[in-house]
């Protein structure tokens, strides 16, 4: 690289933090707060030994492995137990940090034309580039110490400084490992919603190869940046090479970034977008048909995704099974539900990480009305006679049927999966009404972002809290041991967990009626408010 | 001496040829108009020159320095002013301005001052409130405040006000009188005709026609207005004469350039009683350019 295409790179960095000042510091915030409390919950929680290893009985089966990687089930300490429930988990969503970030930083600023502005300025041609990776690799090192540290400074017997240095590298290289991806990602991408995309399909699939690997076969786990995240064994064996592995693979992932767009004109990708047609359809020509026709392409990839989902979900079924088969104490352990084969027992849980899964597309559809909004693309179409009511109603329908389809596919996939897999397959009625059964707590997640929209458009964001909230609470909750309320603050709290429940009626019908209301609410402040452009 | 010279042009963007073969010099002190229909390549060629986009062919320099290879160097010493400006939401118009002359190296308070009250831009606040003619000031006062030796406009003012726009108009004269070297490209003709030395008009990726104003004007019509004291039989037939209008005894019509010595004689064969004759303004030149070849004219959108 020539040196003088970063000219200037120290006063873009400068920049970069300008405009994160506050971004940055709350995910950080965010994460290693997360990160502490975990260990501090579990060590009051298990206090014993006995206890920790009933807890490692019911966590070592592949079910879990495929969802949280293999843990150190012989030595099941305070530190162990923390690496096994949290560290592949926390891990994803560093990555996530480091793909919003770096393209917010990229593809987003040139899509917008701010970096035009900047080009014309005396800054190298791959300064910004740069500036964003070093501005997000400082930060990630800090991540990764101040972890560590907080974690040691825990004072937790198993929790030695090594574990704790080892635990809170890990956390940095994956992000850093990420930033590499979205920088590239943000090369290839023409828009920074195709390059936001490809970043998260490039995490979710190191997070099924991983899946996968740890279940059937260890070296194909190697295979997967987060499967190497999992192989540091942190507080246990703490194996330092997958960080280094890491380190090295981002570095790469940096030069072919700044290769890429060394060698790209600006505003141009290497995926092209296909010249388009000349006339619109008669379906375009509608509020629906336009906000379909906008977010076709995400529609088709979180369909596949959530399919993806359902069918890995599906596939360790069949280890599930002969586990149980072979191990009488557990089998004693848990059956306490009759009628029901312990692989089903294990069907709530999975359920509910597809059904708040799938509770993220139809909130992106629905949020898009204000995405729009802030664009100005909104003021376009209400110049034309079309109501708000009507822009509103298209909008929600599009989410609703989104997140039925969604939440069906997750669920058909489970089920066919599971049909090859298993000697002792589920009906099908079984898994898709287990699945379904979610539909009504969604439509709430749903309706209350069109209700944000309607009366809070500058607070639109909250709604991922919640469902960063609903997950924690609901998938978490059992672990970490929350009162029973905690649980009951998101409409996922309130869904029967089939099929080891019996199906309740009333908690759907009232949650389906709040999903009016809230929508309802919506629409009366839509209606009043001032659109923004 | 020539700032910018742009020889032989040529860009591709896949199969879509945007430029074929541009030529461009713009001399040390002169105001350079670009003007052409949507699509011809304005936007493309000055983001050649910016080194923002490679050419795929021919050769493009400013202050003698190759515009991809040497684009940093080249960039401290020029200005840039789109006619879309996008900033970042959440910082304030001055915070962009100062950021857009301290990269730049320089460091102009007074000069500032003053730009931000002739162009009245409240600079404390966020970019996300400003309207689009604000936005566009946060980027004149930029552009302004750090005095580069060569400024390059996009259609800069899009959305100012008229009020604005004669500002902008005095900032560039001022700019000339100091020896700076302007580029202006811009779709409003009457700017580019009270400002500009020299014209270049683009049309599919090519200039095809280029100097000083007066040049151009002898490549087309002027416009005439004459009452004779007898009428003047099948004057549409004429050769060199267009666009013949008729009130009484007065007519009014255009004649060629080269054709205006015998157009001339042949009315004064009536006896004039009135002439009165109107230099084509560029819009009448601009019009002519591009009327007969409109129906060819594939441009898409900049
Ligand atoms: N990235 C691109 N990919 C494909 N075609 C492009 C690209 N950028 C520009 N073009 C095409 O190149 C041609 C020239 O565009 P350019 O933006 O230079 O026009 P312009 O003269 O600035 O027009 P306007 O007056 O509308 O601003 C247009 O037909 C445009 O569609
Ligand atoms: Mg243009």
């Amino acid at each position: 690289m020539f040196p003088s295409t970063s000219y200037n790179v120290g006063s873009l960095i400068k920049f970069t933090i300008r405009k994160d000042r506050i971004r940055i510091p709350l995910w950080l915030i965010g994460i290693i707060f997360f990160t502490v409390l975990i260990p501090v919950a579990l060590d009051d929680m298990f206090p014993t030994q006995e206890e920790r290893d009933v807890m490692a009985e019911t966590m070592a089966n592949p079910a879990m492995t495929a969802m949280v990687g293999p843990g150190d089930i012989e030595n099941y300490t305070i530190g162990a137990m923390t690496t096994h429930n949290m560290l592949l988990f926390t891990a994803v969503v560093v990555g996530l940090m480091s793909i919003l970030l770096v393209i917010r930083h990229t593809r987003t600023e040139e899509e917008d034309g701010l970096s035009e502005l900047i080009l014309a300025l005396p800054v190298g041609r791959l300064a910004n580039l740069n500036a964003t990776l070093f501005v997000l690799t400082v930060t990630h090192i800090i991540l990764a110490l101040i972890s560590g540290f907080s974690l040691y400074a825990l004072g937790l017997d198993s929790m030695d400084l090594e574990g704790s240095l080892l635990y809170g590298a890990v956390l940095g290289g994956t992000g850093i490992f990420f930033t590499g991806i979205a920088a590239v990602s943000a090369q290839i991408s023409e828009s920074s919603r195709g390059a936001t995309g490809l970043s998260i399909a490039a995490l979710l699939l190191a997070y099924f190869i991983r899946a996968i690997g740890d279940v059937s076969n260890e070296t194909l786990s190697l295979f997967s940046p987060l499967g190497l995240v999992t192989r540091t064994e942190a507080y246990s064996t703490n194996v330092w090479w997958p960080v280094l592995l890491l380190a090295g693979f981002s570095a790469l992932l940096f030069l072919l970034a700044n290769y890429l767009n060394a060698i790209r004109d600006w505003g141009a990708a290497f995926l092209h977008a296909r010249a388009g047609k000349t006339y619109a359809s008669r379906f375009l020509q509608t509020p629906i048909g336009l906000f379909f026709r906008t977010q076709r392409t995400a529609f088709i990839s979180w369909g596949i995704g959530m399919f993806v989902l359902g069918l890995s979900y599906g596939s360790i079924m069949g280890d599930l099974e002969s586990f149980f088969q072979g191990n009488e104490l557990l089998e004693q352990m848990l059956v306490a539900e009759e009628g029901y084969s312990l692989t089903e027992q294990f069907i709530p849980a999975l359920m509910i990480v597809m059904g708040i899964l799938a509770t993220v597309p139809p909130i992106i559809a629905m949020n898009k009305l204000i995405g729009e909004e802030k664009k100005n693309r909104t003021e376009s179409i209400l110049a034309a006679p079309v109501s708000r009511g009507k822009l509103m109603a298209s909008n929600l329908a599009i989410a609703v049927m989104n997140g039925f389809i969604m939440i069906s596919l997750s669920g058909i996939g489970l089920f066919l999966a599971a049909e090859t897999v298993m000697e002792d397959g589920f009906s099908f009625g079984m898994i898709y009404g287990a699945s379904l059964v979610f539909y009504p707590a969604m439509l709430v997640m749903i309706s209350f972002s069109a209700f944000l929209i309607g009366f809070a458009p500058k607070l639109t964001g909250l709604i991922w809290v919640y469902v960063v909230f609903s997950f924690i609470t609901n998938y978490l909750g059992g672990l970490l041991d929350f009162p029973a309320w905690v649980e009951k603050l998101s409409p996922f709290g309130y869904i029967p967990s089939l099929p080891v429940e019996n199906m309740e009626w009333a908690p759907i019908v009232m949650l389906s009626l709040i999903a009016i209301i809230l929508a309802i609410l919506g629409f009366i402040g839509y209606q009043k408010r001032d659109i923004a452009g | 001496m020539s700032v910018v010279e742009v020889r032989n042009l040529y860009k591709k963007f896949g199969k879509f040829h945007a430029l074929n073969g541009v030529d461009l010099t713009l001399n040390q002190g002169e105001i350079y108009g670009f003007i052409g229909p949507n699509g011809a390549g304005k936007s493309t060629t000055i983001r050649i020159l910016l080194g923002i986009l490679k050419a795929s062919g021919g050769r493009a320099s400013i202050f003698g320095k190759d515009t991809w290879k040497d684009a940093v160097e080249i960039h401290k010493r020029l200005a840039y002013v789109p006619g879309d400006v996008n900033l970042w939401p959440n910082l304030t118009g001055g915070e962009v301005i100062d950021l857009f002359v301290g990269l730049r190296g320089g460091d102009t308070k007074r000069k500032r001052e003053e730009l931000l009250e002739r162009f009245a831009l409240d600079p404390s606040k966020k970019c996300r409130t400003y309207s689009k003619g604000n936005r566009q000031k946060v980027a004149l006062v930029a552009a302004f405040a750090s005095d580069p030796e060569l400024f390059i406009f996009d259609e800069p003012t899009s959305g100012l006000d008229p009020l604005m726009e004669q500002v902008f108009q005095e900032y560039v004269q001022e700019a000339k009188d100091a020896g700076k070297t302007v580029l202006l490209s811009s779709h409003i003709l009457s700017e580019v005709e009270k400002l500009c030395d020299r014209v270049g008009i683009i049309r599919q990726g090519e200039i095809i026609e280029s100097g000083t104003l007066s040049e151009l004007r002898h490549l087309t019509r002027t416009n005439l207005l004459v009452e004779t004291k007898k009428l003047i039989p099948l004057i549409g037939e004429v050769k060199g004469i267009h666009n013949v209008g008729e009130d009484g005894q007065t007519l009014s019509f255009q004649v060629d350039a080269e054709e205006l010595d015998s157009v001339i004689r042949h009315v004064s064969q009536y006896g004039i009683l009135k002439l009165e004759s109107a230099p084509p303004t560029l819009e009448d030149l601009f019009m002519r350019h591009y009327e007969h070849k409109q129906e060819t004219n594939t441009g898409g959108n900049s």
